[in-house]
């Protein structure tokens, strides 16, 4: 065997209190795809960071070549071969596709202007040994992701990268896109680039890479040639504790109909939207990122318009629609970025919590402190929040972030709740509160439809789990029928088997 | 798989062709409004208001240089007006003071003000982190007060200043005035600088993703330093041009004109998100506003109403923007969905 390329020894990491990596040894080696799995919070993210030099580890060593080596920044990073690939790729939109590629390093002619016919020629030389059917000079704005994550595989060529790693590059792609990625990896494999692909998508990695290195709570739990792995051991050390512990889903006799939608159409976002909720039911709302999940349930609340459909609360239809008409039928929204959409950061818990309720804190038409702190310490004691309702939001953690924008629409008394991604980003102890708390809420009579790209969490807490692709509901599943391969199967609308057979699907959207 | 953007006319004919871009689209503008205001009054395009025209563009095209820089980088500058306004009055009180000194000298202890004040702004944004917005509105105040305590009801008149000196804002060469010969010389500099330079292309990379610019190893703050410090010392430059041009300076030299400066970049194209535009778009910008209010004076419109047409014009502009923007995103939903 190659002595490795890249070596990471032992490598510690803390946030705050949070123990992130703790003693994580992994080798890339020259010519292979090293894989690299675990759960939302395993610290593969983290990992990835320190190595593109957006982190410093706290302890540990990456050697190249057998030489210690920091980066303290990215550029440093790329500048020592080491080019990293994010899902969203970071480039400049109003920008020449030659112009992202060469930023801060474009070659120059004799006299020091910038050599633009060098630059186009050296992107168009890529960009014909990749087979890709751009120009140099279009622009980035209007490339689709996929077209986007050429411009940087180029950029990490130019550099003459010999570390590259991936880091969920086929999340937002077509299965026709992450063919060609794949034939791009073959090829900068075979030139002796070691890389690392870091994926939820067990097929996928097992049709690609030659190691795979499982990670769970910053830890390193596996690691291997591929040879030694089947797809059950790679699910089984990922997750490493039963699925039923962490998903209390009760259950509950569904009521009546509380949400019906009659074919919502958005033009070129999606169309033939048609579904109900009912009383006490979770419904899971499963698909890939860009399948349109989050649009459906903005529409649906009335951020965005509509171009057709109607929205019915019981037996009312939803007239007029913005989210002040939805929330007043009873819908309330947790969005997906809580740090956007959900919270103000800078204001206190109790502030937070009461920002959709402010009719009922008044006293007089001035808002009464008493009030607040009431209703606010109400709902988050249920939430078993940690942190005083007078400190400011941006001091909590994730999860308890999370339980704040929960507890501000539970201020509301919502007959119907939309939450998107509700446990994205949080830590399991504060996730399996989450869920208690969504299936105490089910069993209480309220509707719930829950966007979730955590396959394991849809399959533990829905009743009902409707997946949608490319704008397009393609299955509707029992809880008895709802197993990660059909939620895959219909997510990435597949009218074939999956490829290998015995490959289940990972239990992962997104990290 | 790629995308190929059909124009958005039809045929291929050089009309098309000119307004493809924002520069072109601003050539054709200004010729149509010459020849429909020369139609109605010949006078329009006399020499004599050809001069005046240029001369009164030309301050205004010099401060859009630094102004794009800025812009171009999400930023602003507001606190330009005030720059002038000080260095205006600095460069008549030099030669008050200073009988007999090189008029050479006295531009460039006004460009060195300038810069300097540009300095106060640039350590504030840069590495104070306050936004630019904030900081260049405080320190317009600031250095216009400072100019008004200083100047003390005083002025400086045309008997004060060198003849040679106010040659620059009266005299021509081969038809052009000095003046707009110098805002020419540096519109090329300042092209060529954004367009054939890593600095340049590097203050397009901060404006169109701050992030990313980190991400390519750029000094996003230092880069934006370096912006107000350039904007400075163009205010500075023009400072010492305002004497040249009007011979007159009190304290309220200036005053308001860094409205029209970053009216004209954004006629000009220079979107105020950053990222995007050219130095000869935002020239151009301040050439159309410029030939649109002689329009309205030739054609007799009442002046309290120019300040209107020329805020109508720039809501304008951005709309046409925003439309073509608009299209464009419809353009590319309808391309990459499947539904």
């Amino acid at each position: 065997m190659n002595a490795p390329t890249i070596e990471l020894v032992d490598i510690y990491k803390s946030f705050g209190s949070t123990r992130v990596l703790e003693g994580v040894s992994l080798s890339l080696f020259p010519g292979e795809v090293h894989s690299l799995m675990g759960e939302n919070g395993a610290g593969k993210s983290t990992l990835v960071k320190i190595v593109a030099g957006l982190h410093l580890s706290d302890k540990g060593a990456v050697r190249m070549s057998g030489q210690e080596v920091f980066f303290r920044s990215p550029s440093e990073a790329q500048h020592a071969g080491v080019s990293v690939i994010y899902q969203e790729p970071t480039l400049f939109r109003d920008l020449s596709i030659a112009e992202n590629v060469f930023m801060h390093r474009q070659p120059k002619t004799s006299y020091g202007w910038i050599d633009y016919a060098e630059m186009n020629r050296a992107v168009s030389q890529h960009l014909k040994q990749l087979g890709v059917s751009m120009r140099p000079d279009d622009p980035v704005l209007g490339l689709s992701i996929a077209d986007q994550q050429i411009v940087e595989i180029i950029k990490a060529l130019t550099f003459e990268a010999k570390v590259l790693i991936m880091d969920e590059p086929t999340a937002a792609l077509s299965l026709e896109e992450v063919k060609r990625l794949f034939q791009v990896v073959e090829r900068l494999r075979s030139k002796g680039v070691a890389l690392m692909f870091v994926s939820h998508r067990l097929e996928e990695v097992f049709s690609i890479s030659q190691r795979i290195t499982v990670m769970r709570d910053g830890r390193v739990v596996g690691s291997g040639p591929i040879g030694e792995w089947t797809t059950e051991e790679v699910i089984r050390k990922m997750v490493g504790r039963s699925l039923d512990a962490l998903y209390p889903k009760e259950n509950v006799e569904p009521g009546e109909v509380v949400l019906r939608t009659r074919d919502l159409r958005r033009a070129g976002v999606f169309k033939d939207i048609s579904f109900e909720v009912r009383k006490g039911e979770i419904v899971g709302l499963a698909g890939l990122v860009g399948a349109g999940r989050s649009e459906v349930a903005r529409a649906i609340f009335g951020i965005d318009p509509l171009d057709s459909g109607e929205v019915l609360i019981g037996d009312r239809a939803l007239s007029g629609h913005t989210p002040q008409t939805a929330m007043a039928a009873g819908i309330g929204f947790v969005p997906e970025d809580r740090q956007q959409q959900g919270l103000v950061m800078e204001m206190t818990v109790m502030r937070n919590a009461t920002l959709t309720v402010l009719r009922e804190v008044q006293r007089f038409g001035l808002v009464s402190q008493e009030k607040e702190k009431e209703i606010a310490a109400r709902w988050t004691r249920r939430m078993l929040l940690k942190g005083h309702i007078e400190e400011p939001v941006n001091i909590l953690s994730g999860g308890n972030q999370q339980k704040v924008v929960l507890a501000k629409w539970l201020a509301t008394k919502p007959k119907l709740l939309i939450v998107d991604e509700p446990t994205r980003g949080v830590d399991v102890g504060a996730k399996s509160e989450v869920h208690r708390t969504l299936s105490q809420l089910a069993k209480e009579g309220m509707a719930i439809i829950m966007i979730s790209s955590d396959l394991p969490e849809v399959i533990g807490m829905a009743d009902r789990v409707l997946v949608m692709h490319e704008g397009k509901l393609t299955a509707e599943l029992t809880r008895s029928e709802a197993t990660e391969e059909a939620i895959m199967f219909a997510a990435t609308g597949q009218t074939g088997r999956i490829r290998d057979k015995k490959a289940k699907v990972a239990p992962n959207g997104q990290s | 798989m790629t995308t190929e953007l059909k124009s958005s006319g039809g045929g291929q004919g050089w009309l098309n062709v000119l307004m493809r871009s924002r520069e072109g689209s601003l050539v054709l503008l200004i010729a149509v409004l010459t020849v429909l205001t020369t139609a109605l009054n010949p006078r329009f395009i006399s020499p004599q208001s050809l001069k005046d025209l240029m001369l009164n563009v030309s301050i205004i095209a010099l401060l859009v240089l630094g102004q794009t820089v800025i812009i171009l980088m999400r930023q602003i500058d507001l606190s330009i007006s005030s720059i002038v306004g000080i260095t205006a009055f600095l460069s008549g009180t030099l030669f008050i003071n200073y009988p007999g000194i090189p008029s050479v000298v006295v531009v460039l202890l006004s460009v060195l003000a300038g810069l300097l004040l540009g300095a106060v702004n640039a350590a504030l944004i840069a590495w104070g982190k306050i936004p630019a917005l904030i900081t260049t509105l405080g320190t317009l105040y600031i250095f216009r007060g400072a100019n008004y305590a200083w100047v003390h009801g005083r002025q400086v008149n045309a008997v004060n200043v060198p003849g040679s000196f106010l040659a620059i804002g009266t005299s021509t060469f081969a038809g052009i005035p000095i003046l707009t010969w110098i805002v020419l010389v540096l519109l090329v500099v300042f092209a060529i600088g954004l367009r054939q330079y890593r600095v340049g292309r590097e203050f397009y990379a901060i404006g169109s993703n701050p992030n990313a610019a980190v991400l390519a190893g750029i000094n996003v703050s230092r880069r934006i330093a370096t912006g107000f410090v350039i904007s400075g010392a163009i205010a500075g430059l023009a400072g010492a041009l305002w004497l040249a041009r009007f011979g007159t300076v009190d304290a309220t030299a200036a005053e308001g004109i860094e409205l029209s400066v970053i009216t004209s970049t954004v006629v000009g194209g220079v979107a105020i998100t950053g990222g995007v535009g050219t130095v000869v778009g935002a020239v151009l910008g301040a050439l159309l506003l410029s030939v649109f209010s002689s329009t309205l004076v030739f054609l007799r419109v009442p002046s309290f109403w120019q300040q209107s047409f020329q805020g109508a014009m720039l809501l304008l502009a951005i709309a046409a923007d925003a439309y073509l923007a608009y299209r464009h995103a419809l353009r590319l939903r309808v391309k990459w969905s499947h539904v």
